[in-house]
């Protein structure tokens, strides 16, 4: 018994072990990789129009869902919020002030950039995967191309242009939507959600907001292409690449969220 | 001409190739023959540089590619075109944007130039008036074409093909045959041709490597095949049961 124990303890520790090598082998490959991406090899021309062609699939693209889905993050935390604060002497234009803090701190900008690690980030990776797969890649390659950079850079800079603007634009319409939604609740006034709005703002949380679109942008995408540009096999390691890819974006985001509030607020 | 010294190459324990020593000639269509596993691709990927060899140096005339630094890579790579297996044309581009991609990516010509180059192309490789169709409108043997007019767009000295046949009709691989060996000899390029396609080895074979088991089998012309006594190459060459009639019949 005590054997099959120690037996068991070994196997244990050598995956653990496995884990954090392969951990480390990934980090090392991923912060190693960079110096590829940003360095760039062949016309500006091409970049930039590599880089109008992903602005569009990022931004333009993810704009319908970006606004669904803080229409109801807005109006969702408005009635919750109306609900825990009903029947005590917290002031109701309370609930304006920290729908606006709420969204724009946190929702706005975790939300959009999870929704997008999953739209984004699993086409970065699909995409570049299958210019692996059909060989793209090393066409490209043997033309001379740095694909690192020419399949990595334009989505890195039209994701950390366009995602801070889709992350202001859900704050807004998330705002709204808390407003929409106090007015067809109709449990409090729609001048106190307005009065809540313009109390004690902080213009530090506007550039809390774009910090953490920056780095999540940041995130989302090279992870993302990560998962692409070094899958091997078949459709089925696509697929499981695709997968990883949004889960990771979607842990690092979350890790980082936790670090930028620690650093930026604490 | 690009010479091939000693070239060893293994993935893990497997070790593909063993020792190879090749001269691919300029002006001449060299190919690369041999059975399926038999480290043909493997070779070629070497030679163009996607796979670094455990061993040994590949020669681009007088250099050595094996040494070179990111920037000199960058200008031997100028210099070669490849045609793959799959054509690995970008989906997403016309047939013109696929023949143009080297042109907007490495050169300073205007429009116009590049467009007259594109063009130029696609006549020599009998595609004229094709630029606005996408790589999935065409036929297999016109993406073929396509990518052998991607493959020359930027003058290339050295030219690869990854079994330019494969999926292909023997009329139609003729004809890609015939045009690579036309080009060769118009441009005076070196082309190296991976294939095991028969009628490819009788037609435009001027210097054949026969791989065998990762090893050098045999080395010859097309001239040479049928007289020589190797035994891998007459078990390569008349593999099957027709051919072997037809060598019985010949020799009665």
């Amino acid at each position: 018994m005590a054997n099959e124990n120690t037996l068991f303890l070994a196997s244990e520790l050598q995956n653990n072990s496995n884990m954090i090598s392969r951990f480390l082998y990934h980090f090392g490959k991923y912060v190693m990789w960079h110096r590829q991406i940003y360095k760039k090899q062949g016309n500006f021309s091409m970049y930039y129009k590599e880089t109008i062609r992903q602005m569009y699939d990022i931004g333009i693209g993810s704009l319908p869902i970006v606004m669904i889905i803080s229409v109801f993050i807005g109006a969702v935390t408005a009635v919750q919020i109306s609900y825990q604060l009903s029947g005590s002497f917290i002031p109701d234009y309370y609930i304006g002030y920290l729908v606006r803090d709420m969204v724009l701190i946190e929702l706005a900008v975790t939300f959009t950039c999870l929704v997008l690690a999953g739209k984004a980030g699993s086409k970065i990776a699909a995409e570049i995967g299958g210019m692996r797969q059909k060989e793209h890649i090393d066409a490209m390659e043997i033309m001379g191309v740095n694909t690192s950079s020419y399949l990595v850079l334009p989505k890195i800079i039209a994701a950390v242009f366009c995602i801070p603007i889709l992350v202001f634009i859900s704050g807004f319409i998330g705002i709204v939507g808390g407003y929409v939604a106090t007015l067809l609740a109709g449990t409090f006034s729609a001048n106190e959600y307005v009065k809540g709005l313009r109390a004690f703002f902080m213009p530090f949380n506007i550039v809390l907001l774009f910090v953490k679109a920056v780095v999540f942008s940041y995130i989302l995408t090279t992870v993302s292409a990560y998962q692409g540009y070094f899958v091997k096999g078949g459709s089925i390691e696509l697929g499981q690449a695709s997968t990883r890819a949004v889960v990771y974006s979607d842990i690092l985001i979350l890790i980082a969220d936790y670090v930028i509030a620690v650093v930026l607020t604490v | 001409m690009i010479r091939a010294e000693n070239i060893f190459k293994s993935f893990g324990d497997t070790e593909v190739l063993k020792g190879i020593d090749f001269l691919f000639e300029e002006s001449k269509t060299n190919l690369i023959i041999g059975k399926s596993g038999a480290g043909k691709t493997v070779l070629l990927k070497i030679l163009v540089g996607l796979f670094e060899p455990t061993e040994g140096h590949i020669w681009y005339d007088d250099v050595d590619f094996c040494t070179l630094d990111k920037k000199q890579l960058q200008e031997i790579r100028m210099k070669v075109g490849m045609l793959f297996q799959g054509n690995a044309l970008f989906d997403s581009m016309t047939v013109e944007e696929n023949i143009r991609f080297p042109l907007d990516m490495f050169t300073k010509m205007t429009f116009k130039e590049k467009q007259m180059r594109v063009d130029s192309c696609l006549e020599k490789v009998s595609l004229e008036g094709s630029n606005v169709k996408f790589p999935s409108e065409i036929s297999g043997g016109m993406q073929k074409r396509v990518g052998i007019a991607r493959a020359i767009v930027l003058n290339p000295k050295y030219l690869f093909c990854d079994e330019p046949n494969s999926g292909l009709d023997p009329k139609t691989s003729i004809t890609i045959d015939e045009l690579i060996s036309d080009i060769t000899k118009e441009f005076k390029i070196t082309t190296v041709i991976n294939t095991h396609d028969m009628n490819s080895v009788m037609e435009i074979g001027e210097n054949i490597c026969l791989l065998d088991k990762g090893k050098l089998a045999w080395q010859g012309n097309k001239n040479e095949v049928m007289d020589s006594d190797n035994e891998t190459l007459h078990n390569f060459i008349f593999a099957s049961p027709f051919l072997q009639r037809l060598k019985k019949r010949a020799q009665q």
